[in-house]
């Protein structure tokens, strides 16, 4: 079941070979492997499963236990998934699923059990809500009182599951208008609803006026927005992704959603009220992923609920921070670019230099250590934080993961401290 | 970094001033001829001619270079126009009854980008006037306008109407003198009781002025009663008991004769003597041809022969009566002009020199017709009555345009070829002279072409503001088609003895348009041209791509065929389409001009999406909806085909591709409308006896069961139909594969949001210049293509055009331009950049190493999609040598918005086109000094500037009778039909997060203009770089620490 575990120092030729995989050149790890990178406090192994028979969780919780050297220890298993996810292992079903979504690494967090259990949660790992503007109002309003009697929401060790939706920035909503978020990515389930054109009744200074709103017009069974239950036909449609809609047409409307349809942030006014978030006091925003579960959070521990720089030093308006959210989480706005290996330099025919023989050399399996070590002179393993980062699918916001911890210090910092620890 | 993103953009008033120098927006000038043109008429002393439209719209011609333009409140059908003669007024009937009186008027001086412009005169409504409705008479027809007659002495109209009564206008004030009415009763007393017979006279058919007895009228009603009224006495002098229902009445000149033309295609001369006041019978009759009508009639008597008699309709109805003829008969000769489409209106030009005193003759020197189509002007002077050519009003829609390419600066040894080609007859003398053009002669050549769905390519003067033809290219001949090919499509005009036909009345086709085509699949899609090495390529309907040269030499030779097959390998695909055209197996003679030299054929032969050319590699690319391929037409060898389908688009291979598509469309529509329908007849039918409660809640059921337009929300996928269509393609000489050296580029762009970036392999490039035609050794080496990069936007919007930056950010140049010293040559030492412009966004990625800078989300912000992307050089209004490029990009909403580049930061917005004229949007083309064009109708094209510098409108004078308020120098805003606007400079919206930030960080541009969101970006664009070199490595560690977050989330497939 387990192939030669390759232990730390090799860890290098494991990046180097998901690399390699990546890069679909002809030297590649056989197809029947797994790459494993796991993780107990700030230790990594390296090690590889065959992807047919990895045994089962048991198993594999042994395994982990002796390449990591703590038997008898209660650990919690975790993976981060395709979409920078950390999801829990803990029976059979997720480790099986684990290892056949590992493409091409397979990342394993262990945590002990005494320990706060782990932030299992879609948008755990990378994704350090801003508060979109909510932290900016709450920290004028009950900031301090806030920190203090955080009710420490706790929720139990959970599937698979992933986050596919939420309500957001709830305190600086009128109550009558929901901002809801539907995550795209990852499912692949069809967004699922439909917009039309209809008249909206607004109270204005001089009384009651007709205008033109967009609706939601239909709701597709087994869609995204009916799953989330956020959305209901006939909810007027106020904002997509902060910006106003009012006097824009419905296909300017549709291409707009579209255009953001991988991270959609709408502002309706539901049709129906009834089930309208209430203002209570100090009461913490409902539904905003960032209040999952952190409680009591020391460094380590991604504190979502603390202010973000940003916006304890500049309280920002509505769509300002939706704004801020649609560009930090650009989804689809990764391009993907393929660049292709076969293309030599230009001249490589009648130039020979070493930039050449290089190119060659990575060709050559005999040669990849040395041509790995000259491309990547920096090491793989590294901190926690580092981790942390490094598990980043998107692009997001590294330095908001990182708000828990030092807010002020760099991305390049905390690369720095990585390597300090693991040389 | 978190706190730029909040950073207000802040007015900049020196960037303020600097646009405003740079950037104004004006529509200038309309090209072509006037959509579904209505009245005709023509003033003799200012030589001006006017043409009315059905919307509404009066444009008045003189002088090539003269041209302005009126636009009615309403969009009424001119019926009537005509001229108060030298005074610079003209009276118009509407459809709607009303009179309006439009004047030249001096308008206030206006500030154009900070330059002082002289005074405006335009044609401005004066006043107007309706017939009130009489008294006792309910319907309002009564009152109905039939025709006007303006006096001479220009001070009344009279105003015929369907009522039969005469009305005057005083003139210029549009009052009615109330007591000068003439009623029918009137004239029905003075009638012998056996013609009255207690029936009514019918409507006013014509009036007439005496021509040499001023306030004396011929009044020619329905019936056939033709009355010469005395307008001092009141008074009628003579009645002419005409029994033949009446069309049109014509003087003579000196008074004693009139000619009445009648619904049976006859036409009847009365002699009009003092002597008797009742007339019975015609002097002359003519037997008409058969049964047929004559709508009008004109008489001329020259000084030197006898006289010419014109009119048109008239024609035995059953064999000819299909048919827009207008004849011309003079002693023996007698021609019968053959239009392809309606005659609208038609008028005589005298020769310039009336001053001969001799009043009874006058000398026709050109009879210009209007069609609904064309307009067509015939030599009445030159033997034979030969046509023509027009200097303006060209039909552009004689065969439907398809595309158009706009080439600015034509170098004068390609012009002047092309004139020689076109043999154009610039020589002659075009009779309607008004007006004095004072525009200085255009420094540049400038070249519109249109390709059009009969194959044929035309070459159009848009230096100035007249759009005059220039040459003809047709590449019909060669295909083997089904029309005779001798039967080319040439200017009938050309050969006025071919069409000469032997039957009688003796025919003559005249006029160029022609709406049917004989092959749709010879449509012109896309073209191209090297204005520096005279090669063109045009592809086609039918997957032809047909690359062309400069001849001056008559030639016959056999066109080279390459098929290029860009299915490829791809497996169970099945083309549905239209077949390929057939080559001409035989050598074919090509006039002098372009001439082809190699056809290629995409198979399967959908039409071409894109071309481009390269004429110093001698390359072109090509694409269809299956892939794209490149041809070296030197060697003639396809170097790469690439197939961009998508395995599961089946759409792709049903054939032409609106086709399908609104075929589905319009049979769902058709069926709801039939299912509609259905609901509601029976609806009817149960609810007519019930309560009108019922009614109301029937009513609103249905309007429920209308269900209301809906638009689903989903991202675009993949496997999207029609995915593969590549939608722009481009060379370029940059850094693909490393970052220090450069070499040619080939980039593609799909529907579906790829760009493929090929690297070539061009013998001689680099090491020297491709020569023309090289040795035999040079040409044993092939280009070569290898794939270097391949980016997938993520929205997977549709890829509008590419472009690459130069080290400066500017857009490389054009072939030849730099080797030849013609441009600045571009900056190869810093690290370009490839401008991606997609429908969603825009977007700056470095190079060679693929990674995103700046963009611009233009959907997500504005709710508007991109349809044409052009770089443009905008010079200043202000300061003679500064420029700026500027990338222009037109929506699907009409509107224009202006970036600045590399930097995509918006500049200005203006609106430009009705968004839901979709076809005007589509045929929108730039200029590459900041003008464009787009079709307002299927004949004419907008011309349109967004430069405060660069505005081609017409300027010139009119000598008028009158006095202007100001000066009599003219500058109009030539366009009625839209309004002018000052653009309104365009504030980014707060709420966005607008990726242009002032971020100054370790940019790898130097630009100082350039703003950069480096570390945010980075992060986003997932970027991998293979071909990383060892001196590139410093430039690298960044990038493998960027990989290094990354790993988990990269899925390439």
């Amino acid at each position: 079941m387990v192939l030669p575990a390759l232990l730390q120092p090799n860890s290098r030729l494991g990046s180097r070979m998901s690399k390699q995989q990546h890069y679909r050149t002809p030297l590649r790890l056989p197809d029947n492997v797994v790459e494993v990178k796991s993780k107990f406090e700030a230790e990594y192994r390296r090690f590889a499963l065959k992807r047919n028979s990895p045994g089962d969780f048991q198993e594999f919780y042994r395994l982990l236990q002796t390449i990591h050297h703590i038997p008898g220890v209660d650990v919690l298993l975790g993976y981060a998934d395709v979409h920078g996810d950390l999801l829990p292992i803990n029976n059979d079903d997720n480790f099986l699923k684990a290892v056949s979504l590992a493409s091409p690494l397979l990342r394993i967090i262990i945590s002990k059990k005494e320990d706060e259990p782990g932030v299992f949660a879609t948008n755990s790992l990378q994704r350090r809500k801003k508060g979109l503007g909510l932290t900016g109002l709450r920290t004028t309003v009950s900031g301090s009182a806030h920190s203090k009697n955080k009710p420490g929401l706790m929720i139990g060790l959970p599937q698979n599951f992933r986050q596919i939706s939420s309500i957001i920035d709830v305190d600086i909503l009128p109550e009558t208008h929901r901002r809801v978020r539907l995550h795209k990515h990852g499912t692949n389930k069809p967004l699922g609803f439909y917009i039309r054109d209809g008249v909206s009744v607004r109270v204005t200074p001089q009384g009651v006026e007709k205008v033109p709103g967009v609706f939601i017009s239909r709701l597709v069974r087994g869609g995204l927005a009916e799953s989330t239950g956020l959305l209901g036909v006939n909810d007027e449609i106020l904002e997509v992704n902060g910006i106003d809609v009012t006097g824009k047409s419905l296909d300017q409307v549709t291409d707009m959603m579209v255009a953001n349809s991988h991270n959609l942030i709408v502002t309706v006014k539901p049709a129906n009220q009834r089930n309208n978030v209430v203002h209570r006091g100090s009461k913490t925003s409902v539904g905003n992923c960032g209040s999952v579960g952190s409680v009591g959070s020391t460094g380590s521990t991604l504190s979502h609920d603390s202010p973000s720089p940003a916006s304890q030093s500049n309280p920002i308006t509505a769509s300002n921070s939706i704004a801020e959210g649609d560009s930090d989480n650009e989804d689809d706005d990764r391009d993907l670019i393929l660049e292709n290996d076969c293309l030599t330099p230009f001249d490589s025919h009648h130039i020979t230099n070493s930039n050449n023989t290089n190119l060659y050399d990575r060709d050559s399996p005999t040669s990849i250590l040395h041509s790995t070590t000259v491309r990547t002179p920096l090491p793989q393993s590294i901190s926690l934080p580092n981790s942390v980062g490094a598990s980043l699918s998107d692009n997001s916001t590294t330095m908001s993961t990182l708000n828990g911890n030092t807010a002020s210090s760099s991305h390049e910092n905390m690369r720095e401290d990585g390597n300090i620890i693991t040389l | 970094m978190m706190k730029f993103r909040f950073r207000r953009q802040g007015t900049d008033p020196q960037r303020e001033k600097i646009k405003q120098e740079l950037f104004a927006f004006n529509k200038t000038v309309e090209h072509g001829f006037p959509h579904q043109p209505s009245a005709l008429a023509f003033d003799p002393k200012l030589q001006l001619m006017a043409i009315g439209t059905k919307s509404g719209a009066i444009k008045v011609y003189g002088a090539p270079g003269v041209e302005f333009t009126g636009l009615h409140k309403d969009t009424t059908a001119v019926t009537q126009i005509n001229f108060l003669p030298g005074q610079g007024r003209l009276l118009s009937l509407l459809d709607d009854n009303t009179i309006h009186l439009w004047e030249l008027v001096a308008g206030a001086p206006r500030e154009v980008g900070g330059v002082k412009k002289e005074g405006v005169v335009s044609l401005q409504e004066v006043g107007n006037y309706s017939l009130p409705g009489r008294p006792g008479i309910e319907s309002c027809s009564a009152t109905r306008v039939t025709v006007l007659l303006l006096l001479k002495s220009c001070d009344l109209l009279c105003i015929g109407t369907e009522g039969g009564g005469v009305y005057f206008l005083q003139l210029p004030c549009l009052s009615l003198k109330d007591n000068q009415t003439l009623l029918q009763d009137q004239v029905t007393k003075s009638l012998p009781d056996d013609y009255r017979c207690g029936k009514s006279l019918g409507p006013v058919e014509s009036l007439q002025e005496h021509p040499q007895q001023s306030g004396k009228i011929l009044i020619g009603y329905s019936r056939g009663l033709v009355v010469l009224w005395d307008l001092s006495t009141r008074y009628a002098d003579q009645l002419f008991l005409g029994k033949q229902q009446l069309e049109s009445l014509v003087w003579e000149r000196t008074g004693n004769l009139f000619v009445s033309s009648h619904n049976d295609g006859g036409y009847s001369v009365w002699p009009v003597t003092s002597s008797n006041t009742y007339n019975h019978q015609p002097v002359t009759s003519t037997i008409p041809y058969d049964d047929e009508w004559m709508d009008k009639l004109l008489l001329s008597v020259p000084c030197s022969s006898s006289p010419v008699l014109l009119y048109s309709g008239g024609m035995p109805r059953a064999s000819y009566g299909d048919r827009h003829c207008l004849t011309i008969q003079q002693d023996k000769e007698h021609i019968t002009l053959d239009f392809t489409s309606r005659v609208i209106d038609f008028f005589t030009i005298q020769s310039p020199e009336p001053e001969k005193g001799d009043l009874d003759f006058d000398d026709p020197s050109a009879l210009v017709v209007l069609l609904e189509e064309e307009l067509v002007v015939i030599d009445l002077q030159s033997p034979g009555w030969p046509s023509l050519p027009t200097p303006y009003l060209a039909p552009l829609h004689s065969s439907a345009i398809t595309c158009s390419c706009h080439i600015s600066s034509v170098p004068p040894k390609l012009w002047e070829r092309l004139v020689n080609a076109g043999k154009a007859q610039h020589g002659l003398h075009w009779p309607i002279s008004g007006g004095k053009n004072l525009a200085l002669p255009s420094k540049q050549q400038e070249l519109l072409l249109t390709g059009h769905e009969d194959g044929t390519v035309r070459f159009w003067d848009a230096s100035g503001v007249a759009l005059t033809p220039l040459y003809k290219l047709s590449t019909a001949n060669v295909f083997h088609t089904d029309c005779d090919p001798s039967d080319d499509p040439q200017d009938p005009s050309d050969d006025p003895d071919m069409q000469q036909e032997e039957e009688w009345p003796p025919f003559r086709k005249v006029g160029c348009f022609d709406p049917y085509s004989d092959d749709p699949r010879l449509g012109i899609q896309k073209i191209s041209l090297c204005k520096y090495s005279n090669k063109l390529v045009v592809a086609g309907t039918a997957g032809q791509v047909i690359v062309l040269g400069l001849s001056d030499e008559r030639s016959d030779h056999l066109v080279d065929v390459s098929v290029v097959d860009l299915l490829q390998d791809r497996e169970g695909f099945t083309w549905k389409g239209h077949d390929r055209l057939e080559p001409r197996l035989k050598p074919a003679p090509f006039a002098p001009g372009f001439q082809p030299l190699v056809l290629v054929q995409c198979l399967p032969p959908a039409s071409v999406t894109a071309v481009a050319l390269h004429a110093e590699w001698n390359l072109i690319a090509f694409g269809t909806s299956h892939g794209f391929g490149l041809f070296d037409y030197h060697r003639r060898n396809t170097v790469l085909a690439r197939c961009t389908l998508h395995p599961n688009d089946s759409l792709a291979m049903e054939g032409p591709l609106s086709r399908v598509k609104s075929l589905k469309k319009s049979l769902r529509q058709s069926f709801r409308r039939i299912r509609k329908s259905r609901v509601s007849g029976k609806k009817r039918t149960i609810n007519t006896p019930t309560s009108k409660v019922q009614e109301a809640n029937a009513a609103l059921a249905e309007q429920e069961e209308v269900a209301p337009v809906q638009r689903r929300i989903e991202p675009r996928s993949a496997d999207d139909s029609l995915s593969g269509v590549v939608r722009c393609l481009c060379f370029a000489d940059t850094f693909l594969r490393d970052g220090t050296h450069h070499g040619p580029t080939l980039w593609a762009g799909t529907n579906s949001g790829s760009v493929y970036a090929y690297a070539l392999e061009v013998p001689c490039v680099g090491s020297g210049r491709v020569s023309d035609r090289g040795g035999a050794s040079e040409s044993s080496v092939c280009v070569e293509a290898v794939l270097g990069k391949e980016i997938q936007l993520m929205h997977r919007a549709p890829v509008v055009s590419i472009c690459v930056l130069d080290g400066r950010g500017k857009p490389l140049p054009d072939p030849y331009e730099a080797s030849q010293d013609l441009a600045i040559a571009p900056d190869m030492t810093n690290a370009h950049s490839v401008l991606i412009a997609s429908e969603e966004q825009l977007k700056v990625f470095s190079l060679p190493k693929v990674s995103a800078k700046t963009k611009f989300k233009l959907t997500a912000h504005e709710g508007c999609r991109v349809r044409k992307v052009a770089l443009v050089v905008f010079s200043s209004a202000a300061q003679e040598d500064y420029s700026e490029h500027t990338l222009v990009c037109l929506t699907n909403l009409g509107d224009m918005h202006l970036f600045n580049i590399p930097g995509l930061r918006p500049q200005v917005r203006y609106d430009c086109i009705r968004k839901e004229d979709i076809s005007g949007i589509a045929s929108c083309v730039f200029t590459k000094n900041g003008q464009g064009f787009y079709l307002i109708s299927p004949s004419e094209y907008e011309r349109f500037s967004l430069s405060a510098k660069v505005v081609t409108e017409p300027l010139f004078s009119v000598q008028l009778d009158r006095l202007l308020d100001d000066s009599t120098t003219t500058q109009p805003q030539a366009n009625g039909t839209h309004k002018n606007q000052m653009g309104q400079t365009e504030e980014p919206p707060s709420s966005l997060s607008s990726p242009n930030l002032d971020t100054p960080l370790d940019s790898p541009l130097s630009c100082a203009d350039l703003t950069l969101d480096s570390t945010g970006e980075l992060t986003v664009e997932d970027v991998r770089d293979f071909l990383t070199t060892v001196d590139e490595a410093e430039n690298n560690l960044k990038n493998i620490k960027e990989e290094e977050g990354h790993t988990t989330g990269i899925l390439i497939n």
